[in-house]
């Protein structure tokens, strides 16, 4: 039941969040692309639950589930959404450029497939210093089109690389109907023949991701090399906030709703799970993003002076 | 001790990996091939296939890689076999080697270390023998080097793996059988400061990498003729030494810029800006540029040599700034 709770408050907390955005959005305290996690919360949540903090993870412009389920401050997050030095980035990368050095988060790549081969990268620095570490990198189904997701596949199966391959299928690369992208429908076998193991997941189930993450890690901390994970989820939100939604209809959204993932995990809680401690919950996610969103709002802009630090470092050994 | 350009680069590796087990080679045929162009050749032997790791043909994927183990600790040297090839690795180089230090705030930094061929002169037409130098010195976050000399290919590579930052190094394809004396305790160079690789008082004559050895050689045509020419070898193409350059054309009040990339939008373009916007009032007849033809650069002898800066252009630039053509 501990471990059912810890699982449906971070997906609440993720939920919650990203409403808080979009409102964020609306009245323009937030700005620049806002792509939210709204109905992908088991995939983040899972595999993150899986994790030692000496893994490392690697992610995407929709990045914020991610970041919140590896455990970076919200406070952090939501001061980088500000464009705030008191952001995870300084407020330098934005939504889609959440990074965490302290909680070996990679960042957010907006290079659709460009994280992968930095993935493999950290984990060979892992397999060369002889560390069970595990790299989980994760992508959308649009990055299995782009030519990296098919060097670093190789690469990682060829040089048996400690990565969890995490591809979040939400149907959609932006637009595009998984359909008109892919000619071979299935992720996992084209992965597979690359020589890693690779399957499917129904990825609007927290404890079926939680299981093959558990599953996937363990075996790739053994040293059996790479594994993906294709995670079937649904973006219940739209692409982005520019985007008007003209490629689907309103009743396939409808029949992803109704496996939203955090009223399947409330379902399997139930009954002693009660709707007053589900109440509880909520209030006590919304005291944390009300936190957030202040803190965010009354933290300081990093002085313009600064504006050129960072392109190279400041202390050359 | 006798030596060569490429015997240089290779005891700069070898020299490296004995100093810091954090080091290592990876890129394609780096071990069992020796190295497309023989610099790495004996080093597999030497120090296994963990550390001189060949690559498959998955240019994006392994500077990725090289990314990633050195965000995560380790100072890996990527070798891609040309200039035009490291195109395929562009996304990585600049979207994240360059980006992702400022883009996290100061968070990561990436201390890589990219060699790679650039240049033409041994007619591999244009898929090998182009000059991009200029365009990774366009792009912040990015060290870009370029040695010419024997020195310079044996003490560049341990100051660029001791820098924090992703360092670019480029060696012209023309230089790998240079020979000639190194000192024995040859070692690491200023990786700061432009050479003035030959003092002169009438003409300034600025190149780097493949180029320097053709100004050279048209600064004693010039000399013949009774023109004074320095020569300074920039070395380092990002952050430039604009003082050593300026410095020079203060005193000459003439300058040649020499470059093999082209001309339109290029690194020479960006020198001379440099000594516009600086030094205008010092010159007394206006900068010329020597680069390569804007062509794809041609197979065939007489057309690559055509397309190229040669120590005739050269010389001949550099009279028309000195006697007004």
């Amino acid at each position: 039941m501990k471990e059912h709770l810890d699982l449906l408050r971070e997906m609440v907390r993720i939920r919650r969040f990203e409403e808080r955005c979009a409102e964020l959005y609306s009245s323009a305290q937030i700005r620049g692309f806002l792509h939210l996690y709204v109905g992908e919360e088991a995939v983040a949540t899972g595999v993150m639950s899986e994790l030692d903090p000496q893994d490392a993870v690697v992610s995407t412009y929709r990045d914020h589930g991610h970041a919140l389920a590896r455990g970076v401050p919200m406070d952090a997050v939501m001061a980088e959404m500000f464009g705030k030095v008191a952001g995870c980035s300084r407020g330098r990368g934005g939504s889609m450029h959440l990074f965490d050095a302290s909680h070996r988060f990679f960042g957010g790549n907006a290079i659709v497939g460009g994280g992968l081969p930095v993935a493999a990268g950290l984990a060979l620095a892992h397999v060369m210093r002889g560390e069970p570490r595990v790299v989980a990198c994760f992508f959308g189904e649009g990055a299995a089109a782009e030519g990296e997701f098919h060097e670093v596949l190789n690469l990682a199966a060829l040089w048996r690389l400690p990565v969890l391959f995490c591809c979040e299928n939400n149907q959609y690369a932006m637009g595009t109907a998984f359909a008109k992208e892919h000619a071979a429908g299935d992720l996992a076998l084209r992965a597979s023949s690359y020589g890693l193991a690779a399957w499917s997941v129904d990825g609007m189930d927290v404890l079926a991701v939680k299981e093959s993450a558990r599953r996937a890690t363990e075996s790739i901390r053994a040293g059996s090399g790479p594994c993906l994970l294709e995670l079937r989820t649904y973006r219940f939100r739209a692409h982005s906030m520019y985007d008007p939604e003209r490629y689907r209809d309103k009743a396939e959204v409808a029949r992803w709703r109704d496996l939203d993932p955090i009223d399947r995990l409330v379902a399997v809680m139930k009954p002693e799970f009660t709707d007053d401690e589900l109440g509880a919950l909520e209030a006590e996610v919304s005291v944390e993003i009300d936190h957030a969103v202040a803190t965010a709002d009354a933290a300081d802009l990093e002085p313009v002076t600064d504006l050129t630090r960072f392109v190279t470092s400041e202390v050359i050994p | 001790m006798k030596t060569t350009y490429r015997e240089a680069l290779r005891e700069a590796i070898r020299d490296a990996m004995q100093r810091d087990d954090r080091v290592f080679l990876m890129g394609e045929d780096v071990g069992s091939y020796g190295g497309c162009y023989a610099v790495s050749l004996g080093l597999l032997e030497e120090f296994g296939p963990e550390r001189i790791r060949d690559t498959p043909l998955s240019e994006s994927a392994f500077v990725g890689a090289g990314i990633g183990a050195a965000l995560n600790g380790m100072r890996p040297i990527v070798e891609i076999m040309t200039v035009n090839f490291s195109l395929l690795a562009l996304d990585q180089i600049l979207n994240n080697a360059a980006t992702l230090l400022h883009m996290s705030g100061g968070q990561f930094p990436v201390p890589l270390v990219i060699r790679m061929t650039t240049g033409a002169g041994r007619q591999l037409a244009a898929q090998h023998s182009h000059s991009l130098e200029g365009w990774y010195a366009h792009i912040p976050g990015l060290r870009v080097l370029a040695p010419a000399t024997l020195e310079d290919a044996r003490g560049m590579l341990w100051p660029a793996l001791c820098d924090p930052d992703p360092v670019l190094i480029f060696e012209h394809n023309a230089l790998y059988n240079l020979s000639g004396e190194l000192a024995d305790d040859a070692g690491p160079v200023d990786l700061t400061r432009a050479a003035v690789r030959r003092p002169g008082s009438d003409v300034t004559l600025i190149t780097y990498g493949g180029s320097l050895a053709k100004t050279l050689t048209a600064a004693d045509e010039l000399a013949a003729d009774g023109i004074d020419a320095e020569v300074i070898d920039l070395r380092t193409l990002r952050p430039l030494d604009a003082d050593t350059f300026l410095e020079s054309v203060r005193r000459t009040h003439r300058a040649v810029v020499v470059d093999e990339g082209w001309r339109t939008g290029s690194l020479s373009a960006e020198i001379a800006a440099r000594i516009a916007e600086e030094a205008l009032y010092e010159l007394d007849a206006p900068v010329r540029r020597v680069c390569s033809a804007e062509v794809p650069i041609p197979y065939a002898k007489h057309l690559e040599e055509a397309a190229l800066p040669q120590p005739a252009s050269i010389a001949a630039a550099a009279r028309e700034v000195v006697r007004g053509g």
